[in-house]
């Protein structure tokens, strides 16, 4: 160790110090496709102009190989599918900041990033802030000749924007900044442990709303929807998304790239460890959510619904809720019936509100 | 030029002359005049391409500038008192990041209970976290202060707030001298970031630093600091060659060269201090008052250098640390060790209570005499304090303290000081 | 030092007229200092503003408390606040009224300091005249400036026309050369001679 105290900033550094701490250098990573031939990859039973951003090699892989998410993390393959056709969407023009949270600790285990794009985490609470302020700089910087197609991409989980983030979006959405923010929604604080945030479904266990007691999990009556309080804002584009419907996922992306002004993302990304379900279940419990009609999947612009996406074929609740341990005590022993009926109950008030399912 | 302004809108005219490019604010007493004086002065398109946010709390304001400055742009923003704790989760990240944000601090007390009027203790809040703490004595400090910070900030990549008594001097009119935008262009350059985001040239900023790298970033702001100790005299020279007088540094002596006892003191209470001691020496006292500007840094060496001759130093300070004492006074003692002389720390104006010549000269005649005890409080009301311990300890249900005192000192508007 | 004192009332414009009378003396080429004693916004409520004038650079920032001059915005303020407090013994006093000083009940006030150093200008009515607001701040200035001397008319004109916008400018000038006539006649009258 080096106990030598610099003499000065402005000289050159000692030898052997390498250079600038916090601002990792990019690598060049041929991109690896694990599988071929699906619709997730490859796509040869579509026409190229049909095929997904993900299934082409010259995508821009702006979240690489090499971070440190677990295995079956719907929010890391959010994270890459929203960005990659972001960054398509504007020839590779996004700065991204994104909250404190899991996306941003295992993407940047020091020493390394596995960001390809520009990016800054700050804190918490603040992400939307920060896009704020990254967008009114560039918006500078563009009055005084530089890029003018430079975008912003705020992001965070569902702790961070529905909760000690909520005044900073909210703030976000009335001016109206050019930013878009995407919520990768795993409906718990599952960094810190899986603690119940205001986006933890009810009934659902965390660890603290316990599955004990005449009410175990999170108590009904509480929680917020984010999509809804976006759109009560008015802003250009509120959508909601999973991560099983990859097509639709980008087409939203680029809807939203292709508007100026506050834009709102909600992409739901289970969490194979704290919801307690096997890490192959991610994708069809994220289209299972949209099946049941618990996750409405649609799309708003200025407060009103411009889109939905109807439910193709209809789920009870209970095919999405057993399959993870965090809706166990729902079904242990006698199991909670009533809570299930509250529960589908939830999904048909849905259903009957965003009208996601056909009428024949 | 030479104007009669508010303190307020002259520290706004400067911010404005440093071409900032996003300014971010969120309205709290005593600054409010400062970022609306800004706001007019982007809206109007006289101080422009900048961007003018009105933020949702100071928390978003720190934020913001953390994103903008981030970016490339120049960031300035304003706060006082509840607003700079409310940012206080963001003014760690803004220089833990190296980000040279430059903002004022309209010093003002901190509640409960609520208080709007000035002392230190929002400043000294804040004094660890890598910020560097300029402290302007009067308003022409405070205008050029903040040009002089921009240029600080930016070579060193680390954020500078200027503190100003809040209302003492945010909102006097007074005598200023104005630099036009030809002389500020000249002494600060456009801003260059040491990082920046930028899509030609990614990199990631802000993550995570284990056990194995920690201490050697945290290390390297005090670096910084010790940097910028040689650097604020350098700027400031370099900005009287340009302006003409030389209101930056790091400490400022009033005759202290044969001085006894010498009062240190920043902000405000210096130009009442150099009165009052003008007065006692020319009752004989060898007296001298020595203005900390440069709070961090903490220019030990400077202190030291300044105080060492003296039998007696009594640290006038606005702020307090409860359950020790003085916050400055700890300081000064540091720059002193090894030294024998007698130190007093003297606690005033907390909460805006006014700081007369009268009141000082009598606790300075006392600290002559060696009669002040080692910690005191200016113009304290020992009958309120002790009323209000005997009220509790007659009665659990003593109700709520500030109350039962208000209620001792009576109607406050019926009275002239 | 001159040191000058402004009690009044929230939304009389006391802040201004200590600003103002600093920018009078900043035109004269004097150092002058203007600050309020603060509170948070409120109409109605008692507020107090002071003014330092010098020829050299003004250091003390302290309330003042031994005012060479008192100007008094609010005469409902008389029996509420102690504005004499601190008043120098040639202090000058201008109260915003339209009766005398026996008839505010300030007949021992009239004894105590100079009688040709306190005048009373119903400024609020000239106001009402000029402005059709009862803003009595700039009216008030130019009685001042007509009891003391310290002040020129003409300072405290280009004082209000670089605080107000033009039409109002106009109006408060009129108003205060209105009160400085009227302070000037008071000053003629038998009832100011110093009793020697």
């Amino acid at each position: 160790m080096n106990h030598q105290p610099p003499s000065s900033l402005r000289s050159q550094p000692p030898e052997g110090v390498t250079d600038d701490f916090g601002a990792a250098r990019q690598s060049s990573e041929p991109i690896k496709f694990y599988q071929t031939g699906t619709f997730t990859v490859g796509n040869r039973l579509l026409a190229p102009e049909q095929r997904s951003v993900q299934a082409s090699t010259e995508r821009s892989n702006s979240l690489t190989s090499g971070h440190r998410a677990c295995q079956g993390c719907g929010e890391a393959l959010g994270a890459r599918y929203a960005i990659d056709a972001a960054m398509r969407a504007t020839n590779n023009q996004i700065i991204a900041a994104n909250a404190t949270g899991c996306l941003e600790v295992f993407s940047t285990p020091y020493p390394e990033t596995s960001w390809q794009l520009p990016w800054i985490h700050s804190l918490f609470g603040n992400a939307a802030a920060v896009g704020t302020g990254i967008a009114a700089a560039l918006k500078v910087k563009a009055a005084k000749g530089g890029r003018k197609d430079v975008r912003v991409i705020a992001q965070g989980g569902d702790g961070g924007t529905t909760d000690i983030g909520f005044g900073c979006l909210s703030g976000m959405f009335e001016r109206n900044d050019d930013v878009l923010y995407i919520c990768y929604d795993n409906e718990a604080y599952m960094n810190t442990g899986v603690q119940r945030s205001s986006a933890t479904p009810h009934a659902a266990r965390t660890a603290t709303t316990q599955a004990v007691g005449p009410n175990p999990g999170a108590e009904f009556g509480k929680g917020k929807n984010l999509p809804r309080i976006a759109m009560a804002h008015e802003i250009p584009y509120v959508a909601t998304a999973t991560v099983a419907d990859l097509h639709g996922l980008e087409a939203k992306v680029e809807r939203a790239m292709g508007l100026h002004g506050a834009r709102y993302l909600h992409i739901l990304v289970p969490c194979p460890l704290g919801w307690g379900a096997a890490s192959h279940d991610t994708i069809r419990l994220a289209r299972l959510a949209r099946e049941t009609g618990l996750f409405p999947e649609f799309e708003a612009e200025a407060g009103e619904i411009t889109a939905v996406t109807k439910i193709r074929r209809r789920v009870p609740v209970e095919d999405y809720l057993r399959p993870q341990k965090r809706f166990a005590h729902l079904f242990a022993d006698a199991g909670r019936p009533d809570l299930i009926a509250q529960i589908q109950a939830e999904a048909d008030r849905n259903i009957r509100r965003f009208g996601l399912l056909d009428e024949s | 030029m030479l104007r009669q302004i508010e303190g307020s809108v002259a520290v706004a005219e400067a911010v404005a002359l440093a071409r900032p490019e996003v300014i971010c604010a969120y309205p709290i007493s005593p600054q409010t005049h400062i970022v609306e004086g800004l706001g007019r002065l982007v809206k109007s398109g006289a101080l422009q391409p900048c961007e003018f946010i009105n933020v949702e709390s100071e928390f978003a304001a720190m934020s913001v500038a953390i994103g903008a400055s981030a970016a490339g742009a120049r960031a300035y923003t304003a706060t006082a008192s509840q607003g700079l704790l409310f940012m206080a989760e963001a003014i760690y990240n803004a220089s833990g990041l190296g980000l040279p944000i430059v903002m004022t601090v309209a010093n003002r007390a901190i509640g409960a209970p609520i208080n709007i009027w000035n002392d230190h203790s929002d400043s000294m809040s804040q004094r660890d976290c890598g910020w560097i703490q300029l402290f302007a004595a009067h308003n022409q400090e405070a205008l050029d202060l903040h040009i002089q910070a921009f240029k600080l900030a930016e070579e060193l990549s680390m954020p500078v707030m200027v503190c100003m008594d809040g209302f003492i001097l945010t909102h006097a009119v007074e005598r200023v001298d104005m630099p036009t935008q030809q002389q500020v262009d000249a002494f600060l350059p456009p801003y260059e970031p040491r990082q920046v985001l930028d899509t030609a040239d990614p990199v990631s900023i802000g993550a995570m630093v284990g056990p194995e790298a920690f201490m050697e970033v945290r290390y390297l702001a005090h670096a910084k600091q010790q940097m910028a100790l040689e650097r604020i005299p350098q700027i400031a020279d370099e900005f009287e060659a340009r302006f003409g007088r030389n209101t930056g540094g790091l400490v400022r002596a009033y005759h202290c060269e044969d001085a006894e006892t010498i009062v240190v003191a920043l902000g405000s209470v210096i130009g009442t201090l150099r009165d009052t001691v003008e007065d006692l020496r020319a009752g004989g006292m060898k007296i001298g008052v020595l203005g900390i500007q440069s709070f961090r840094p903490f220019p030990l060496a400077a202190v030291r250098a300044a105080l060492q001759g003296a039998r007696r130093v009594v640290v006038l300070e606005k702020s307090f640390s409860v359950g020790l004492g003085g916050v400055v006074s700890t300081d000064v003692r540091l720059a002193l060790s090894g030294l024998q002389l007698h130190g007093y720390t003297v606690v005033a104006g907390l909460g805006g209570r006014a700081i007369t010549k009268a009141s000082l000269a009598r606790m300075l005649h006392e600290a002559v005499a060696d009669k002040l005890e080692p910690l005191t409080f200016l113009d304290l009301d020992w009958g309120i304090v002790n009323r209000q311990l005997a009220r509790e300890a007659s009665v659990r249900r003593s109700g709520p303290i500030a109350e039962n005192l208000l209620r001792d000192v009576g109607t406050v508007a019926s009275k002239v000081n | 030092m001159l040191q000058i004192r402004i009690h009044g009332r929230g939304g009389q414009g006391v802040v201004t007229a200590a600003e103002m009378l600093s920018v009078a003396a900043f035109e004269q080429g004097r150092h002058a200092q203007a600050f309020p004693s603060f509170g948070s916004e409120r109409t109605g409520a008692p507020v107090v503003a002071f003014c330092r004038i010098d020829d050299r650079e003004i250091r003390l920032r302290e309330p003042v408390l031994a005012p060479d001059v008192l100007i008094v915005q609010d005469p409902t303020l008389l029996h509420q606040v102690d504005v004499f407090q601190g008043l120098q013994p040639d202090g000058y006093v201008l109260i915003n009224t339209s009766r005398s000083f026996d008839e505010l009940g300030l007949g021992e006030i009239t004894t105590r300091f100079r009688r040709d150093r306190l005048a009373t200008v119903a400024a609020s009515e000239i106001a009402m005249k000029h402005l059709g607001r009862p803003l009595p701040n700039a009216a008030l200035l130019g009685g001042f400036a007509a009891l003391s001397g310290l002040i020129t008319l003409d300072a405290v004109a280009h004082a209000i026309r670089h605080t107000f916008a033009a039409k109002l400018a106009e109006a408060n000038v009129a108003a205060a050369t209105d009160a400085f006539a009227s302070v000037r006649d008071e000053l003629k009258e038998p009832t100011h001679a110093q009793a020697d």
